[in-house]
């Protein structure tokens, strides 16, 4: 046997034990990224091999949060594809408001910069206090991150550019408190968010959505969990309600895509049929 | 023994348009392997490229969607903002992690997830640049058996990400673009030996 296979049935174990000790389970990941990252992880830590991680690992929680930490990509920003966030506001919202209350689930939120570029949108829109935000991730720590509402001043230069190319109707600056090195957001657009754990591999659905954001998550699944997550979301989806993946995931191809018409095929945006 | 090999991986920065539009247009229609390619672009570049690469090169060049299967004399190009790997499954999947070699896409993710599924039967090239990304990858290349082309800095545009990976590892090939597109018509596989089982994919 090849070294390279060693580490593949290494690393294979050691997914095995972590979703048998914490629950987590990645074998549905997709191989490449997910095995860039365990070695990534490897590199920094004290280990020198996956078999020598794993008595550790599967003892010690604290070895099993860096791991974590090191293989979920929490990558984001705010008005992340300004041209996406452009089109929900003229082609989604207009149906949202003609409901008189609106729910909607953010699978995968990361840090939050997604739900809260949605509220400052929604908000604008004249929709506060009309809807219901559920933004969850599997990750812990970023949903705590994602509920103290503070980021990098660095970060708002570029969230300005993107908020103003998204179609925004206000003055960005507006929307947080400067404080040394950080921006506070306001607390106008917390209050309509609930931030919670939930994990895509198995947990259950969100009822009666009117609106399922699930953007740049998918892409690390392997074909199987993808399906799942899309069965979840079309589960949750109230019929007329939408659907927005990440730039680089469709319905194309795909059964489930015939339950739904594109709004904006090249955005991803997609409307759940009523019949 | 001839080796048979499975695909060839591309990475290129500064003036890769042209260097593309040279290397690829010199392919032939039925060139019997599949391409992968990361050009460096800005996030909000649009899929402008694929395209105009697709209309100009007798090969069929597309930007690359998640879960794409790899198919023989197709060329894929990576989607700004997103890293592209491939899957052992013979499929492609996309990243959003963050940069790599201050790249996304990065050179270095294709060329190491390729050289740890193609090994040996991977072709790996390295084209003009003005930065260091695919080095490493290239390296990763050689590591798994693979072969390692460059194009000689003299004939590049920019000349550093050439020189960088020449620097980095024992280079097999240091070619100008038209000596590159003779070689890999050289070392692909004739079409009737090529026809592989068809994979499963999930
Ligand atoms: C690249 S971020 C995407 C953030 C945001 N949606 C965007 O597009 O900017 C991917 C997020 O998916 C989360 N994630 C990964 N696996 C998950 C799972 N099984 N269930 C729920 N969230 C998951 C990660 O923790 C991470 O925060």
């Amino acid at each position: 046997m090849k070294r390279d296979d060693v580490e593949d049935v290494e690393i294979r174990l050691l997914l095995e034990g972590v979703q048998q000790i914490y629950g987590y389970d990645f074998r549905d990941y997709a191989d490449a990224s997910i095995k860039r990252r365990l070695n990534h992880w490897l590199a920094e830590s004290e280990f020198d091999t996956f078999s020598q991680a794993q008595s550790q690992l599967l003892r010690d929680r604290g070895v099993f949060e860096s791991l974590l930490r090191g293989i979920t990509v929490n990558v984001t920003e705010m008005f992340r594809d300004p041209a996406f966030f452009r089109a929900v506001r003229e082609q989604v919202v207009p149906f949202l408001k003609t409901y008189p209350f609106v729910k909607i689930w953010h699978a995968g939120c990361a840090t939050g910069e997604e739900a809260y570029s949605m509220a400052i949108l929604l908000n604008e829109e004249g929709m506060s206090g009309r809807y219901r935000m559920y933004a969850t991730d599997i990750n812990e720590a970023v949903l705590q991150k994602a509920a103290d509402g503070v980021m990098p001043i660095a970060e708002m230069q570029r969230s300005t550019r993107n908020y103003q190319k998204g179609g925004g109707t206000a003055s960005f600056a507006d929307y947080y408190t400067a404080r040394y090195d950080r921006a506070i957001l306001s607390s106008a657009l917390k209050k309509d968010i609930v931030f919670a754990p939930h994990n895509l591999a198995v947990d259950g659905e969100f009822g009666e959505m009117n609106l399922v954001l699930c953007r740049n998550v998918m892409i690390y699944f392997k074909p199987a969990l993808k399906e799942r997550c899309l069965r979840l979301f079309d589960s949750s989806l109230l019929p007329g309600g939408f659907l927005c993946l990440g730039l680089k995931e469709t319905l194309e191809r795909r059964k489930i895509g015939e339950r739904y018409e594109e709004v904006a095929a090249n955005l991803r945006i997609y409307r759940k049929r009523y019949a | 023994m001839r080796r048979k090999f499975e695909a060839v991986a591309i990475g290129v920065s500064t003036g890769g348009v042209h260097a593309l539009q040279t290397l690829l247009g010199r392919l032939p229609a039925d060139f019997p392997l599949p391409i992968l390619i990361v050009q460096h672009m800005r996030a909000d570049a649009g899929s402008g490229l694929a395209q105009l690469l697709d209309e100009c090169c007798a090969l069929c060049v597309k930007e690359a969607d998640e879960q794409d299967e790899i198919l023989p004399g197709k060329a894929y190009l990576a989607p700004p903002n997103y890293h592209l790997l491939v899957e052992r499954e013979g499929f492609l999947s996309l990243s959003a992690d963050p940069h790599v070699s201050f790249a996304r896409p990065s050179v270095d993710v294709l060329f190491e997830s390729a050289a740890e599924v193609f090994g040996p039967q991977l072709i790996g090239i390295v084209l003009t640049g003005a930065n260091f990304d695919g080095s490493l990858g290239l390296k990763a290349i050689k590591q798994k058996g693979g072969i390692a082309i460059v194009q000689d800095p003299e004939d590049a545009e920019a000349r550093q990400m050439p020189q960088a990976a020449i620097a980095a590892t024992e280079v097999d090939h240091i070619l100008a673009l038209n000596g590159i597109a003779a070689l890999l018509q050289k070392l692909a596989p004739r079409r009737a030996a090529m026809a592989r089982g068809t994979r499963e994919t999930g």
